[in-house]
């Protein structure tokens, strides 16, 4: 019992955990409006009041950026949704977006006490309904940045990582700016994630919330290309830069027929459809042709996406070919459960094997065979085996491969001296640094393929040591100047802040 | 924004624009594509740059106007501006050096082989160029290439400009007549080029081509431009967009290009239809 909650700890957990209200799921399949409508201001107050305050909130401890979610629920209690909303943005600076797409079910809400015993605290939903809130009544104001840095970072690569890298440097006063091959930032979230899961609005609006910290962007720059890493050293006088260009390179499986009109990449048919708007053909000019039957291998978030997609460009029959059972796949529960609802038709443990054109070179069928599964693999999971005599056809006329991506290598080709692992991964420590100094990485291009939250952990891990590293270098040369000059030099007035960053 | 600071035509369909593009500008390399993006509803497509000048922070591209994309630019002007241009993008072609070679332009891929035979001259080559085209007025560049050429031979299928017949008759008579190419660099329509490295592999020479598949990023994300060489999956933007013309499934890259025929008919219809209610407007 406290002063804002007079509910004892018995009768918050008879309160229900608090759903979002959604659109049904036989109008949400024929359209790309969002799917989820949030928690309502009611719904939210409710489901903040089921908290249990706890004195170690073990909560933020499941959280990738550490967000004090005690903190943020009791703000929501006191009906300060703003209080609440920037209380997150002290550790998250894009909650509307980790509202959205954090997998809350793993991390917080997996560790949340009263999930022992009880459905665990909505704290997904609670963020963001705040989120939402401020949004919609345009309450943000930018944090303040007390001192302000001359020293210039660079961020390459305008996803999750990097945005998140960029944020929270611009925070604490260094001149930032953010290189994006695209022609829009963010990355995952603008070509791959859907308008239905995460608004492109919402994606807009937070991405102007980067800039108001003073954040240059340049679209349409590909590192490694347009200019090299060791050219924003040498020439852009550049002191650090943050890599975050994630996995792009899309995975084929190999089997024949790959090359047929009707098969996509799972990214190029996403980015088509998000970042290209090819859903609104012609008025959008990107054309994306869907059959009847559509095809998606594979069993992750981008497979259902890519599925789901499927469905709302009218295909009737959207199949989810994977290798697996249920259990073994790695997508969120609730997308899953999503696209159930939405009618998709789940093939697990089905492998395919070729596929089929029409005289025209189109997709006309897939061959597909069933598998079993036989002793767990290096992954943990049971390893699935084909069942001989199992061999079937089904006739279909779109194929998407999501089967997985790996990182891009052109910024590893370009850069000397900096260290890769197999997959092409660019190797860090913990704190992001990577084998070359003043250089960090982090995202999907440290990992090889996560989540968006765990990208944006290490972009907010990888300011703090940039953070690090530029105190000590510019305390290297204080020792070398004398020291006056060099603790002056690094406070620059306001009106030069945020100038051009191109070179002459 | 990307301003065009030039624009003027070479033949009724292909045009050539002076870009503002002062980050690229001095990268490119010959061989290297951007990525344009003429409006901001626009689809993203590839067109090689053709030249730059890094002083001026400008590139050059000839376009010429064949679907909605390419003849929308085709109504821009100087003083406009372009969206988007992303580059410099794909690897820029090898330049032999001292050598005899083809150079073998088809339409408006005469414009992609311009900056090629450029590079080839200056490093030593003795240059033999074929260009071709359907008829007289798809003839481009015929100073430009004659100034980086030691020998320059031109075809129309029609006749209607110097000797009637494709390149490939040419460049078989100039084999037959003894010159022992080392090389051949050949850029135009897929079946040019099919036709270009079956004469070469005849005669054994190494040939290029380069491959013009259909494109999302250009920067290795979406796998759209997968070609298969000598059995093994490319992607053109990153891989290429030259390979060993000996070792392309072009049959294959001219089935994929085919992929939305239906859309590009609907959206040169509309474009049709816009651009005769504007003339119509401004009348």
């Amino acid at each position: 019992m406290t002063a804002l909650n007079p509910l004892k700890p018995s009768e918050r957990m008879k309160i229900a955990r608090q759903e979002s209200l959604e659109q049904n799921a036989a109008d949400r399949s024929r359209n790309f409006l969002e799917v989820s409508h949030g928690l309502n201001e009611e719904r939210a107050l409710l489901e903040a009041r089921r908290c249990l305050e706890c004195k170690d909130p073990v909560c933020t401890q499941g959280c990738p950026v550490s967000i004090d979610i005690k903190s943020f629920i009791q703000l929501i209690l006191e009906k300060n949704y703003v209080g609440a909303v920037n209380k997150i943005r002290e550790a998250n600076y894009l909650p509307a977006i980790c509202g959205r797409v954090c997998p809350q079910e793993e991390q917080c809400e997996a560790v949340c006490t009263m999930g022992k015993k009880h459905p665990s605290i909505a704290i997904g939903k609670l963020e963001r309904f705040v989120a939402d809130f401020e949004l919609e009544h345009e309450l943000f104001t930018p944090p303040q940045v007390k001192e302000k840095r001359v020293e210039k970072v660079a961020i390459v690569g305008g996803g999750p990582a990097g945005l998140t890298c960029a944020a929270e440097l611009a925070k604490m006063g260094y001149q930032v700016t953010v290189f994006e091959a695209l022609h829009a930032v963010g990355g995952v979230l603008r070509y791959g994630i859907p308008e239905f899961r995460l608004p492109r609005a919402i994606l807009d609006l937070e991405t102007e919330r980067i800039k108001a910290l003073g954040v240059q962007i340049h679209t349409n720059f590909l590192v490694g290309r347009t200019a090299t890493i060791d050219e924003f050293f040498d020439e852009w006088g550049f002191k650090a830069v943050f890599l975050g260009t994630g996995a792009g390179t899309p995975h084929f499986m190999g089997i024949p027929g790959e090359s047929f009109s009707g098969v996509y990449s799972a990214n190029e048919f996403l980015t088509r459809v998000n970042l290209m708007k090819a859903y609104q053909f012609p008025d959008f000019d990107t054309p994306i042709k869907v059959g009847k039957s559509v095809a998606v291998i594979g069993g992750g978030n981008t497979a259902m996406d890519a599925v789901r997609t499927s469905k709302r460009l009218g295909a009737e029959h959207a199949y989810l070919i994977y290798r697996r059972s249920r259990e073994e796949m790695p997508a969120r529960q609730e997308e899953i459960h999503h696209a159930e609802q939405e009618g998709i038709e789940f093939m697990f443990l089905t492998a395919p094997t070729r596929i089929l054109a029409d005289q025209n070179n189109w997709v006309r069928a897939i061959e597909c065979q069933k598998m079993e599964l036989g002793e767990p693999d290096d992954s943990g999971r049971r390893r699935p085996v084909p069942m001989k005599g199992s061999e079937f056809r089904l006739e279909i006329e779109t194929v998407i491969e999501a089967i997985g991506q790996s990182p891009n290598p052109i910024i590893q080709a370009t850069t000397p001296g900096l260290d890769t692992a197999k997959k092409g991964t660019v190797v860090t420590d913990e704190r992001q640094r990577t084998s070359r100094p003043g250089i960090f990485a982090g995202g999907d291009l440290a990992r090889g393929g996560a989540t968006v939250i765990l990208a944006m952990r290490d972009g907010k891990t990888a300011a703090a040591a940039i953070h690090e590293y530029l105190t000590e270098q510019s305390h290297a040369t204080c020792d070398l100047k004398p020291c006056a000059e060099g603790a002056s030099a690094r406070r620059v007035e306001s009106s030069t802040f945020g100038g051009e960053p191109a070179p002459a | 924004m990307y301003p065009i600071l030039k624009k003027e035509f070479l033949s009724s369909t292909v045009a050539r624009f002076v870009i503002k593009a002062p980050f690229i500008a001095p990268k490119r390399k010959p061989g290297n594509f951007v990525i344009v993006r003429v409006i901001e509803t626009g689809e993203r497509i590839p067109l090689t740059i053709v030249d730059s000048d890094p002083g001026a922070g400008t590139i050059t591209l000839i376009v010429q106007g064949i679907g909605k994309t390419t003849r929308l630019l085709l109504t821009k002007e100087a003083g406009d501006v372009l969206t988007d241009v992303a580059g410099p993008l794909g690897n820029p072609t090898e330049i032999l050096e001292n050598k005899t070679v083809a150079c073998i332009g088809g339409g408006v891929g005469t414009a992609e082989l311009y900056p090629i035979t450029q590079a080839l001259k200056a490093a030593g080559n003795e240059i033999y160029t074929i260009v071709g085209a359907r008829n007289k007025d798809l003839i481009i560049l015929e100073n430009e290439m004659s100034a980086c050429s030691h020998h320059l031979f031109i075809t129309t299928d029609d006749g209607s400009y110097q000797r009637k017949g494709l390149v490939t008759d040419a460049l078989r008579e100039l084999a037959d007549t003894g010159i022992l190419f080392d090389a051949a660099y050949a850029i135009g329509p897929l079946p040019m080029m099919k036709a270009v490295a079956s004469v070469t592999k005849k005669y054994h020479i190494k040939t290029f081509v380069s491959l013009n598949a259909i494109m999302v990023d250009g920067t290795g994300m979406c796998g759209g431009c997968r070609v298969t060489i000598g059995g093994k999956m490319k992607f053109a933007c990153v891989d290429g967009p030259e390979f060993d013309g000996h070792a392309v499934d072009f049959d294959e890259l001219i089935m994929r290009n085919r992929t939305y025929v239906d859309f590009e008919r609907i959206a040169n219809q509309r474009f049709e239809e816009s651009h005769v209610c504007a003339k119509e407007t401004t009348v």
